[in-house]
């Protein structure tokens, strides 16, 4: 099957389209969508330009949007970006790394039920610690580059998701019920490695910005 | 035992439609089977102490054109829960008609009598592009378009067009633990 990968540059996309190749379907196309709004409802946006590099690393073609990241104007976005894929590249479906987000999931097929497309969600309601154990287990190298949520502080930006990071948030998991893949918007990743990417990416340069329990990093690839 | 009938044929819906539902069996330690329609035995129907049948995605509906693959359900006496999908094929297969409405997203839903502890207004998660009605089964919960739960009107077969899964986990545990006799 010939599909698409609504695509942010983080851990659940990024696993996603693993999965799509690994059980046979063609990825013929990353769809990445910009949004100006940093709180945007649909897309992910922390370091979200540097998708460009993965795709390259993937040696697959990318469709990105900006979208002003107006709440239902960033969809029209969306599906006229969808649709230039499916005329572009033929694709059957989409998939998306949508976990517990029923505004994302619901909007998104809604979206693919108007283009006649499949919409695919490997990861629907999938077990959050069962998830990034799986992502490690994959040989992801992952690492966080948000944090919106109390009591998460900068110092949490750069880390890698491994098992270090499942002992540490499993703490807050259990007294400030904090998603440990960041469901809840808590936590943003970035996917520098993976059996998809024919190399490694590597961080050049970092800019840290925020305040209180919610802080972003913008990275800069060699 | 709990036989999970699994109506789709791509790994991806099976992740998305079937998995979870097993996720909310392991984690309580009630132990299933996961099938599908097309591979069905007798001594799968014997062992199983209640039967769910789970639901797919918008635009796979296969197992309309195999409804004769569900005519074991005509002579079996034991508890079935339809989900979505589910809820069509129990439909159908007692004189019902799939009526075209879509519904994506969350909704609220009105349970008129209790079913399996829900009762009133609740959120549920829908993802379908048609409902069944049915003579022969009773209404028990409406959204503002169409039937949501549905009962058979003899026989303790049970139909949802929302996806439990999602938002209402707990119905599924109470069908399971619901004493029928």
């Amino acid at each position: 099957m010939k599909i698409g990968i609504l695509f942010t540059g983080g851990k659940d996309s990024t696993y996603s389209a693993y999965l799509s190749k690994k059980y046979g379907n063609e990825i013929s196309c990353l769809i990445t969508l910009i949004s100006e709004n940093p709180n945007s409802y649909m897309f992910h946006t922390p370091s979200i330009s540097r998708v460009e590099k993965q795709a390259e690393v993937m040696d697959i073609p990318l469709i990105q949007k900006v979208t002003r990241g107006i709440k239902e104007k960033e969809l029209k976005d969306l599906e006229f970006t969808i649709n230039k894929a499916k005329k572009k590249f033929n694709i059957d479906g989409i998939v998306t790394g949508a976990v517990e987000s029923v505004y994302q999931a619901s909007r998104v097929q809604k979206i693919c039920d108007k283009l006649d497309l499949d919409c695919f969600n490997p990861l629907w309601q999938k077990d959050q610690f069962e998830l990034i154990n799986e992502i490690i287990k994959n040989d992801f190298h992952t690492i966080i580059t948000g944090v919106f949520a109390y009591p998460l502080d900068k110092t949490w930006l750069g880390k890698k998701i491994d098992l270090n990071f499942i002992k540490e948030i499993g703490k807050y998991f259990e007294k400030y019920q904090i998603s440990p893949s960041g469901e809840g918007g808590e936590i943003e990743t970035f996917v520098l490695n993976c059996p998809l990417f024919r190399e490694e990416l590597i961080v050049k340069n970092r800019a840290i910005d925020g305040g209180k329990n919610s802080w972003r990093m913008e990275i800069e690839l060699e | 035992m709990i036989l999970l009938i699994q109506i789709n044929n791509h790994i991806f819906h099976y992740l998305e439609f079937v998995k979870p539902i097993e996720d909310i069996l392991k984690r309580n330690s009630i132990k299933f089977k996961t099938i599908n329609y097309k591979d069905i035995s007798i001594k799968d129907l014997r062992e199983s102490q209640r039967i769910i049948i789970a639901g797919t995605s918008l635009k796979d509906n296969t197992f309309l054109s195999d409804i004769e693959n569900f005519h074991w359900i005509k002579d079996i006496k034991k508890p079935i829960l339809g989900i979505c999908g589910g809820m069509h094929i129990l439909g159908l297969l007692f004189n019902g008609k799939l009526k075209k409405q879509q519904e994506i997203g969350l909704k609220e839903v009105e349970f008129k009598q209790d079913f399996f502890g829900f009762f009133g207004f609740k959120d549920v998660y829908e993802l379908h592009n048609y409902y069944v009605e049915s003579s022969e089964y009773s209404t028990i919960a409406f959204s503002d378009n169409c039937p949501q739960a549905i009962k058979h009107k003899n026989r303790n077969f049970y139909g949802v067009l929302f996806h439990p899964e999602v938002r209402n986990k707990e119905l599924i545990l109470n069908f399971i633990y619901h004493n029928f006799s």
